[in-house]
């Protein structure tokens, strides 16, 4: 399978912090990753370094998708070229409906007569019917968190990156998010950001360790979370 | 096509009784003050329309209704004839804000700091058109006059003949029509992608980009939209007045649209038309008195409105209305309810 998703050398400093340190990550064609790390380790940095939320320079190092150079490109040039992203915090259109916000998600790739059709598709598999004509503003954290999985998943990307999809989620809509990420990974390779190791568990994929910036160390997950030196760095930095 | 409850629609009942009375009002009045109403109405109409729907405050869109002003002052005394002039008016104010409005958009430039960009530039022409009395100060034929302006250039004609002055009456219906149009083509924007992508980009500016909509480009579109109507009320209001002065720039032109918009209400497009009929009549009177200075009663007004209404009157009568409808929904499903039942609203005692 080819490599979709390179970093070599990716670097972001805020001024003396150092917060993402000479990253050099790959992703391949269908592949489900899990970033991992303690509060601090610079996952969600990295995160926002690949999405264009910070910009780069080639000072801060290279990032390649299918092979093009993306350093510097801008946030919506990089979600053009296929890539669905979904923030930590839930980032909706909360004085909108659910319906409008998938409607606006689903335009601009699916056009105006395809964008019902993909939209209701997708309420359909989130379980979101009932809520189409809701204001968002006005839903629970777990079902803005669904919206916007939703108004990714409505692009059709072949590369999704989801940053703590599961925070403020119940054990039910937990499991639900579970199967639905298996079922991206049926079409599109995942990024998924968390720090809930027992939600890294569960996923069952590749998992890589962030530790101060950097890669701590990467692998199976059943290895990687029983991995004395991440079991230091995890449950030392929870103790602390 | 799906529902989109946060365009709104138009309501064709209400838009016809209002071209109605808008045809049929010279019949019953002289057309100078309601032809000056409907100018203000079309300028924060303008404004009205980029604050509410697509959240970008500008702080100076006077400068937009001045250089509109000032661009067909200036063509008509150089052509003679008002057809290119007026669409130059709308153009001149188009561009200049696409320009200003690429630098403040693609440079990130957005909230308070877009206000003082605006507010600034609009500061600068007032500065710069009242230190243009010299000889020096004249193109083609158009001598800007500094703090005077440029009187006596003509007014508006038949397209292709000026000898045909539309002066008077024929400017009242010209800004009528005006005024219809652009509201109509506000909602015909609204309903289309466009404007859909406009209400995401004011709720969420950050999600749009992560949607792949180019924000910036989507801004400086609007800005420059928004400029042109401006522009085109500012032509009007040129026609109206006979002579262009600085004071289109003036800070007091550029808070007063920002209040008739305020005070109606914003993400309406009705709102600000009410707000500058309304407010624009208030100080018409209050002009006609000297007691008391009518800044500070339309100053108190506002500050009433923003405490009272903080969304504006018409989104506050909109909510007014609504929880009436469903009061009385309400009260005729519980009467449908007792009458299935058989039992009449007298029993219930």
């Amino acid at each position: 399978m080819s490599t979709i998703l390179e970093t070599h050398g990716l670097t972001m400093r805020f001024g003396g912090v150092v917060a993402v340190n000479n990253v050099n990550f790959s992703l391949l064609e269908r592949e489900l990753r899990c970033l991992v790390g303690p509060n601090g380790a610079g996952k969600s940095t990295f995160f926002k370094c690949l999405t264009g939320q910070y910009p780069l320079s080639h000072e801060n190092g290279r990032v390649l998708i299918r092979g093009a150079d993306v350093t510097g490109w801008e946030t919506y040039e990089i979600v053009r070229s296929g890539v669905g992203i979904k923030t930590q915090i839930p980032s909706v259109m909360n004085g909108l409906t659910v319906q409008e916000n998938l409607w606006l998600a689903a335009r601009r790739i699916h056009g105006w007569h395809g964008a019902r059709g993909a939209m209701e598709e997708i309420a359909d598999e989130l379980h979101l019917g009932d809520l189409l004509r809701r204001n968002v503003g006005e839903l629970s954290h777990g079902q803005r968190q669904m919206v916007e999985i939703g108004i990714v998943l409505v692009q059709r990307p072949w590369l999704v990156l989801l940053d703590e999809p599961a925070a403020g989620m119940t054990g039910n809509e937990v499991e639900r998010l579970i199967g639905v990420v298996r079922r991206i990974n049926l079409t599109a390779s995942v990024i998924v950001v968390d720090h809930d190791m027992e939600f890294v568990r569960l996923l069952n994929s590749r998992v890589t360790v962030f530790h101060q910036g950097a890669i701590l160390v990467e692998g199976p997950s059943d290895q990687v979370l029983a991995d004395p030196a991440v079991l230091e760095v995890y449950i030392g930095s929870r103790a602390t | 096509m799906t529902d989109w409850p946060s365009a709104g629609r138009i309501r064709w009942g209400w838009f016809l009784l209002a071209a109605a009375i808008l045809v049929l009002l010279p019949l019953v009045t002289e057309t100078l003050t309601p032809t000056l109403l409907l100018i203000w109405a079309l300028f924060a109409l303008s404004l009205g329309m980029m604050w509410g729907f697509a959240g970008l405050l500008s702080f100076g869109h006077a400068a937009y209704f001045g250089l509109g002003a000032y661009t067909y002052a200036i063509a008509v005394l150089n052509i003679g004839e008002s057809t290119v002039p007026l669409l130059l008016s709308l153009i001149v104010p188009a561009a200049v804000a696409a320009a200003i409005g690429a630098m403040m958009f693609y440079g990130r430039i957005s909230d308070v700091y877009m206000g003082v960009i605006t507010l600034v530039v609009t500061l600068i022409l007032f500065k710069f058109m009242s230190a243009t009395a010299g000889d020096a100060y004249k193109i083609g034929a158009a001598r800007l006059g500094g703090f005077n302006g440029i009187p006596g250039y003509p007014t508006l004609n038949a397209p292709g003949f000026p000898d045909i002055s539309l002066f008077g009456m024929p400017t009242y219906y010209i800004c009528a029509a005006a005024l219809l149009l652009s509201y109509l083509l506000w909602r015909w924007i609204l309903a289309r992608s466009f404007g859909r992508v406009l209400i995401g980009i004011r709720e969420n500016e950050m999600r749009c980009e992560l949607l792949g909509y180019n924000v910036a480009a989507y801004k400086t579109g609007i800005f420059a939209l928004s400029a042109a109507m401006a522009g085109l009320a500012g032509c009007l209001f040129a026609n109206w007045a006979e002579i262009v002065t600085p004071a289109m720039f003036g800070l007091s032109q550029a808070a007063e649209v920002l209040i008739w918009v305020i005070v109606g209400g914003l993400g309406t497009l009705i709102g600000p038309i009410l707000g500058a009929v309304v407010l624009g009549y208030v100080k018409i009177l209050l002009g006609q008195q000297t007691l008391i200075d009518n800044s500070l009663i339309l100053g108190a007004l506002l500050i009433f409105v923003v405490l009272a209404m903080p969304r504006g009157v018409v989104p506050a009568l909109q909510l007014v209305w609504g929880s009436i409808r469903r009061r009385a929904r309400a009260r005729s499903g519980r009467h449908g309810t007792r009458r299935r039942l058989g039992v009449s609203p007298a029993e219930r005692v």
